[in-house]
């Protein structure tokens, strides 16, 4: 049975669409609110603001993250930039233009209605963060600074040095430990969401491990709100923590929560290299540096070993400006990365031989332009991290970049309200799909999840609390202990395994997750086709099937227990990787990160196929071993036109 | 590389610890110093035995998570950088490294070279914040605030909560955590209104965790990777003081 997609877009005219349906949802009195229970898994910048902002209107929230603290959540890391239209440079910004610019930039596969409004809500953002105290960068005159982010011809985005995430995080974590100190919101630290809840056809509930005594506990709520992140770490190496997976939205999606768009994968344009095979994770070098930092590759192959300041500039090949003149340096991240490796491809790449996968990102001209003074005053946190890694000096000589796996667009299907397809379960931030199509623009995200706890989720979760009968459920209930006991059972699959009952690993789970990540790299990643994806459906059963008989996990269930943690995390990354696959041969054409190299301009550009693919995939869990279900919501475009994006 | 690692092992709060030797062969100096516990981790696991429990997450020295003392120092030799930041070429070929938890009495063992640093968070949720609630706010702009202000603010907000300072005090002390937030909000007109409540009760908390006092060391701002200056506890107890003599909020 299909499930129905009503994406329940409002009436009227797209600038009108939210404030008409604010004053048309549902809201529950104050003294009602206190009668409801919320669960928000997360306390990313999406989970803390949602669990702040409910429990400041009056809900009793419950809390819960994977770490030791809310604070350590992965929006912490984020470095360049936060958007939003308040125009204070004056150079032309509106509400229409970061609309515009983020329909664009995800390549025309995502909801207007849904980018309307978070562009909407942007301005309201840097308000509230400013009133938390959060120490954006300013000028001398005392207003606040701003710079540019790619895919956009206005200075939009506000930045605190190049830890922007963290300040923001950091805003949102004190609003929520404000309301854990007046009782609002109760904390569960160190607790993962192993399973939901789901009874008579709702979300009622929660099963989270406890991290340190490994007890399997129960949690009942009137509604779920995952802020749990996206899943790229299916990939092993990316710029995303050691601990982010995709887990708790897929076992949502196994209780019943549509999937949309997996296949859509931010690979960012400016990565440290990957160095060598005991690497653990890629660093980001913010896509700020291209504000001021010029993209290039020697002309000719016998050029990329030498020196790089004793190639002369004609001898440089400035690709990104000499084939987008408008944009230059500062194209999308898909047009970015997809370039670098065009070079690459052609043997021009700059790293270690004999791969040279690695572009130059220089500063020598800013600096000539600047002075030393003001390029650290702009980056200089990020050129530190960037010597600490390489032993390199940016001052003296360019930077070495290349892409890697960093945001996915692809999530959880939600409708306007943020509800996924299980009632009484919604997705905020990067857990859901709603916002950036086929490609996130910088500084994107962290407006998004900001938008969806601050602004949009508190209102919208109203209208079901409001409305819904919810009779009361206890822990005791069948639907708890069957979710209960199928936990139990994904744990025994480790624990009984082969490899762990010999009592000698026959294999390590960090030895299949390497394996599982360079079959997605390889064939899901930049570019992809047919056969590869083919060839992936088939290996990443089969590395699947390995794990489960042969992997080791010391230890028991009942403790602290890293490797087992893990080992659940990468087991469900098997799944995600074989649907990411799935969606992406069925998407026959390219759209934005999504890119089939079948399907590509003369210049190669991604070509989107509209007739046939402008849809977002939903897919649909049909049960154990068997395939997922297709199901499609179309796009509709009533105000912008559809093109081939184009950034000369 | 060949090196031999001396780490602690602790089976749970309760537990006598002890130092165990590890031999670890064959690590590239390029490798991070978590990397290298990750391989030693496999080789254990491999003979099927028990891996060192440790903690990181984002592995570029802004979450905190990780944090380990490393040959008598919280976050090892290397000023100005988290354990996640260090790399094998910091250390020489042969050499015997000592790995231990953060070691307070405000930070139960947890597992090995994991710790409950839950203590941070309650003297954070006694008054680390500026009371607003979502919803509409004067535009951004409507407060100007001075650039060295605001940069100066940035400095102390930039603390990762990752508990060194607290490892790295022979007095256990929570001080340059708790002052870093004390002065981040202090130094901001958003601050005034909360001013005196925010930092007597900031500090009680503290010292009702257990934290030890404050005693003019300064190996906790040696230790920082965000290098939080001494120059916050100062600032931490002027606040205090001021809010003792003076204990309305008007400022």
């Amino acid at each position: 049975m299909a499930i129905e997609l009503n994406g329940k877009i409002p009436d009227g005219p797209l600038e009108e669409k939210w404030d008409r349906h604010k004053a048309k949802i549902k809201v529950v009195s104050p003294a009602n609110k206190r009668k409801f229970t919320v669960i928000v898994v997360g306390t990313g910048l999406g989970g803390a603001s949602a669990a702040a902002s409910m429990a400041e209107m009056g809900y009793n929230v419950k809390s819960f993250c994977i770490h030791d603290s809310p604070r350590r959540a992965h929006s912490i890391a984020a470095q360049g930039g936060i958007n939003s239209t308040k125009n204070y440079p004056n150079d032309g910004d509106s509400v229409w233009r970061l609309f515009y610019d983020t329909i664009k930039g995800g390549d025309y596969r995502s909801r207007e209605a849904n980018v309307y409004r978070l562009a909407q809500c942007s301005a309201s953002i840097i308000d509230q963060a400013v009133a938390q105290g959060v120490p954006f960068a300013r000028e001398y005159g005392g207003e606040l600074a701003n710079r540019s982010f790619g895919g956009a011809l206005v200075s939009r985005t506000f930045y605190a040095r190049g830890q922007t995430g963290q300040q923001l995080l950091l805003g949102a974590y004190s609003a929520l430990m404000r309301q854990v100190d007046e009782g609002g919101v109760e904390l569960f630290a160190r607790r993962e969401m192993v399973d939901l809840v789901v009874v008579d056809g709702k979300a009622r509930g929660i099963i989270t491990r406890n991290l340190v005594t490994g007890e399997l506990e129960r949690h009942t709520a009137d509604a779920v709100v995952l802020a749990s992140g996206g899943y790229g770490r299916v990939y092993f190496l990316s710029t995303n923590a050691w601990n982010s997976n995709g887990s708790a939205a897929w076992r949502c999606h196994r209780r019943g929560a549509a999937f949309a768009n997996p296949c859509y994968v931010q690979i960012h344009p400016t990565c440290i290299p990957v160095k060598g095979e005991q690497q653990s994770k890629l660093t980001l070098m913010s896509e700020s540096l291209r504000n001021d930092g010029r993209v290039w590759v020697p002309k000719t192959r016998q050029d990329s070993l030498a020196n790089a300041h004793n190639i002369d500039v004609s001898k440089r090949d400035y690709y990104l400006e000499r084939r987008y003149p408008s944009f230059g340096n500062l194209v999308p991240r898909d047009v970015a990365s997809r370039n670098a490796k065009m070079m690459t491809d052609k043997g021009l790449g700059v790293g270690p031989e004999p791969q040279r996968l690695a572009v130059y990102l220089d500063f020598r001209d800013a600096i000539d332009r600047l002075g030393v003074h003001k390029i650290d005053e702009r980056y200089g946190n990020l050129f530190d991290i960037y010597k600490e890694i390489t032993d390199d000096d940016p001052h003296q000589v360019p930077m070495k970049i290349y892409p890697a796996v960093h945001y996915t667009m692809g999530g959880l299907w939600v409708d306007y309200n943020l509800m996924t397809t299980i009632p009484g379960l919604y997705a905020v931030g990067e857990a859901n799909f709603s916002d950036h199509g086929a490609n996130r623009l910088g500084a994107s995200a962290l407006m998004q999840g900001l938008c969806d706890g601050y602004f949009v989720l508190p209102y919208t979760i109203g209208d079901y609390l409001g409305s819904e009968e919810l009779k009361p459920v206890k822990t005791t209930h069948d639907a708890f202990n069957e979710a209960v006991d199928s936990v139990q059972k994904r744990v025994n699959v480790l624990l009984d395994s082969k490899g762990t009952r010999s009592g000698k690993a026959r294999h390590t789970v960090l030895e299949l997750y390497r394996e599982l990540g360079l079959t997605m790299w390889d064939n899901v990643g930049m570019a992809r086709t047919e056969e590869g994806l083919k060839s992936a459906l088939q290996k990443i059963p089969e590395i699947k099937q390995k794990f489960e008989e042969t992997v080791f996990v010391p230890g028991s269930s009942d403790s602290f227990n890293k490797t087992l943690e893990l080992g659940m995390r990468v087991h469900d990354f098997f799944e995600i990787g074989e649907l990411m696959a799935r969606d992406a041969l069925h998407r026959d054409e390219s759209a934005g990160g999504h890119f089939r190299e079948e399907h590509q301009t003369a210049e190669g550009e991604a070509l989107r196929d509209d007739e046939d693919f402008s849809y977002v995939a939903a897919w649909e869990w049909k049960g154990e071993g068997k395939e997922h279900e297709l199901n499609k919501e179309n796009l509709v475009f009533e105000n912008v036109k559809l093109t081939q994006r184009s950034y000369k | 590389m060949n090196l031999t690692l001396r780490v602690w092992k602790q089976d749970g709060p309760d537990s006598a610890g002890r130092l165990v030797d590890y031999p670890v062969t064959d690590i590239d100096p390029n490798a991070s110093f978590l990397e290298m516990m990750d391989i030693l981790n496999e080789q254990i696991m491999k003979e099927g035995n028990d891996p060192i429990e440790f903690e990181s997450d984002c592995r570029e020295g802004i979450c905190g998570t990780c944090g380990l003392v490393i040959n008598g120092q919280a976050h090892g030799p290397k000023r100005a950088v988290a354990t996640c930041q260090l790399y094998m070429r910091d250390f020489h070929d042969g050499q015997v490294i000592t790995v231990e938890p953060w070691r307070a009495d405000s930070f139960p063992v947890i597992k090995d070279l994991v710790v409950d640093r839950a203590a941070l968070d309650r003297i954070i949720s006694a008054g680390g914040y500026i009371s607003v609630r979502t919803g509409p706010k004067p535009d951004a702009n409507a407060t100007p605030i001075a650039k060295d202000k605001a940069d100066h603010a940035f400095d102390m907000a930039a603390c990762i909560g990752c508990g060194a300072c607290v490892a790295a005090c022979p007095n256990a002390s929570a001080s340059l955590f708790t002052s870093a937030k004390v002065s981040h909000m202090a130094l901001l007109p958003q601050g005034q209104v909360e001013r005196s409540r925010r930092v007597k009760r900031m500090v009680d908390q503290m010292d009702h965790e257990g934290f030890g006092n404050c005693s003019n060391i300064g190996e906790c701002s040696a230790a920082c990777p965000k290098k939080i200056p001494l120059e916050s506890i100062a600032r931490m107890k002027r606040e205090y003081l001021r809010a003792v003599v003076i204990p309305n909020d008007a400022s």
